[in-house]
């Protein structure tokens, strides 16, 4: 998991930001490619039964006869999923502020969470179900949490801690507090760099609840239809469910890149 | 501004004071390098002093020095009539940086309203108030709106003069402001810089190493030497105030743009050799 990515302010002083308008057409490409390669997987695979990989048709038809389940197994993942990437976003801001706040904490903690998440942590999903009992939705939460974790806190330390120099240095000049220099310079400098931690670990939170998934538990989740379908053949069944996630991960991630554009407009990584 | 002395006048009204001012860093392998030697400056106020020299002579750490960004090794730092400490703490300066030093997430506005809000006593429509007069005075009262990022070099360093003065200080530093600008640019924003000083009567200092602005701006020029940083001499400036574009074509602005031009020169004489020597250890 090596998820550290970073926000890199630019300087990039006086060229124009891309507006919303013009953001929507650079969608219309990829968009295109997509449905096209919709219409080349439906015409690959129509016609031929059932197979691993079925047709589109026959994996929306499958969420049609399957909905009942996997509306229920959407709703059980996504909780788990969004509540893993609450529960970790909380613990990893907070612990980055307590840790860019005292110097020596940084100083052991930093270097400990770096390695940590170098961990493959999915591995530890076994652990945490046994901890947290495998039927509590909870255990799912605390892999999500637990992936979610890594990325957010180093990027939090990071972004309260690179502030340029000179900055600093013109808010001795007004013999500004440490709190005023929090306040008015490291939390807005921090922003840019949490929410390219956000967006990463929008999608590991899917990641991590529907592995933990995988481990056992209840059924009507995203990861048992996947499993429990295969094994019996129905692979249209374990398409929609893998589709479904996806989507649940996908709309994470847009409400993380929606929230980015109305929180912090100014981000340099809005320019082109 | 005919009444601008270009003599430091009789102590009491004295902006900046130093005296004996030594500044070492240490260096890896235990020893130090000698950044200023033996300081003594005394500027008056409403004065405009401009620091030359060439890298390394130690000007901006002395423009820090004054400002209390960074502690001298010895000597007495004295600013308004109080420790620099004091001076710091009481926001008797503003200060404008080589970069602009503005945040992103401000507007051209919030930028320059920065030191009021960290400031207790302005209430908000004054504090409104002063921020537009601000930016009037340098031109920039349609971009109020704009992020730093829209602006250009030299807009963005007017925000920072903006910012410099809005809580009108008695002093204002400013650490080769225009440096990174070309020439065009520089040469307006220099006229700009002396209507705000005309206005608001605030002393400057003021580290440059262009020759023509030193002399076209100041009433003082303070040349120093490297390795270690000294003064190594004083010129007046006895160009008539205000200075206009005549200013720079007039006689007596080359005369004294060659006289500070060989003052800088005399320094590569006698003692160059060993200063190089000297120089390995760097202190940019």
């Amino acid at each position: 998991m090596t998820v550290a990515a970073e926000a890199r302010p630019g300087s990039d002083a006086g060229r124009p930001r891309r507006d919303l308008g013009s953001s929507l057409m650079r969608l219309v490409p990829p968009v295109l490619v997509f449905l096209a390669a919709i219409a080349i997987w439906e015409l690959a695979t129509a016609g031929t039964g059932r197979r691993v990989i079925p047709p589109p048709s026959a994996i929306v038809a499958a969420m049609g006869r399957e909905s009942d389940l996997l509306t229920r197994s959407a709703i059980a993942t996504f909780t788990e999923a969004l509540g893993g990437l609450l529960i970790g976003s909380v613990a990893g801001i907070v612990i980055g502020f307590a840790t860019a706040r005292w110097a020596v904490a940084r100083d052991i903690l930093v270097p400990l969470a770096v390695g940590a998440s170098t961990i493959p942590l999915i591995a530890i999903a076994p652990i945490i179900g046994n901890w947290f009992g495998v039927l509590n939705p909870l255990s799912k939460m605390m892999m999500a949490a637990l992936l979610v974790f890594f990325p957010v806190v180093i990027n939090v330390i990071r972004g309260l801690v690179e502030v340029q120099p000179a900055q600093l240095e013109l808010m001795r000049s007004y013999a500004s507090s440490p709190t005023e220099v929090l306040r008015k310079v490291r939390v807005p400098n921090m922003l840019p760099f949490l929410f390219t931690a956000l967006k990463v670990a929008a999608t590991l939170a899917f990641i991590g609840a529907i592995v933990a998934e995988y481990f056992g538990g209840t059924s009507a989740v995203i990861g048992r239809v996947v499993l429990t379908s295969m094994s019996s053949g129905r692979f249209d069944v374990a398409w929609a469910g893998i589709i479904i996630g996806a989507l649940g991960a996908l709309g994470a991630y847009l409400i993380v890149v929606i929230a980015e554009r109305l929180i912090i407009p100014w981000s340099p990584s809005f320019r082109a | 501004m005919s009444s601008v002395p270009v003599t430091p006048p009789a102590s009491d009204a004295l902006a900046v004071r130093l005296a004996g001012v030594h500044k070492s860093f240490p260096v890896k392998g235990g020893s130090s390098t000698v950044a200023l030697e033996d300081i003594g400056l005394d500027i008056g106020t409403g004065e405009f002093v401009s620091l030359i020299g060439p890298s390394g002579c130690g000007k901006s750490t002395l423009l820090r020095i004054v400002g209390d960004l960074i502690e001298p090794t010895a000597g007495t730092v004295e600013v308004n009539g109080k420790p620099a400490h004091q001076a710091r703490i009481d926001r008797d300066y503003g200060m404008v940086f080589q970069a602009p030093v503005l945040f992103d997430w401000r507007t051209v506005e919030a930028n320059v309203r920065l030191p009021l809000e960290l400031m207790t006593g302005a209430a908000g429509a004054d504090r409104d108030r002063r921020v537009r007069e601000m930016l009037d005075l340098v031109g920039l009262a349609d971009f109020t709106r704009h992020h730093p990022h829209q602006l250009s070099g030299g807009m963005q360093q007017r925000v920072a003069i903006a910012r410099a003065l809005v809580f009108e200080p008695a002093l204002l530093l400013m650490d080769e402001p225009f440096g990174a600008l070309d020439e065009m640019t520089r040469e307006r924003l220099n006229g700009e810089v002396l209507k705000v000083w005309a206005r608001t009567g605030t002393t400057v200092i003021f580290v440059t190493h262009s020759i023509p602005e030193a002399v076209f701006l100041s009433t003082r020029v303070v040349v120093m030497s490297p390795r270690p940083g000294r003064i190594s001499e004083i010129i007046d400036i006895d160009l008539p105030q205000p200075r206009t574009e005549e200013t720079r074509e007039s006689e007596r602005y080359f005369e004294l743009v060659t006289q500070v031009r060989e003052a800088l020169r005399a320094q590569h004489g006698g003692g160059a050799s060993a200063a190089r020597a000297r120089a390995e250890g760097g202190i940019g």
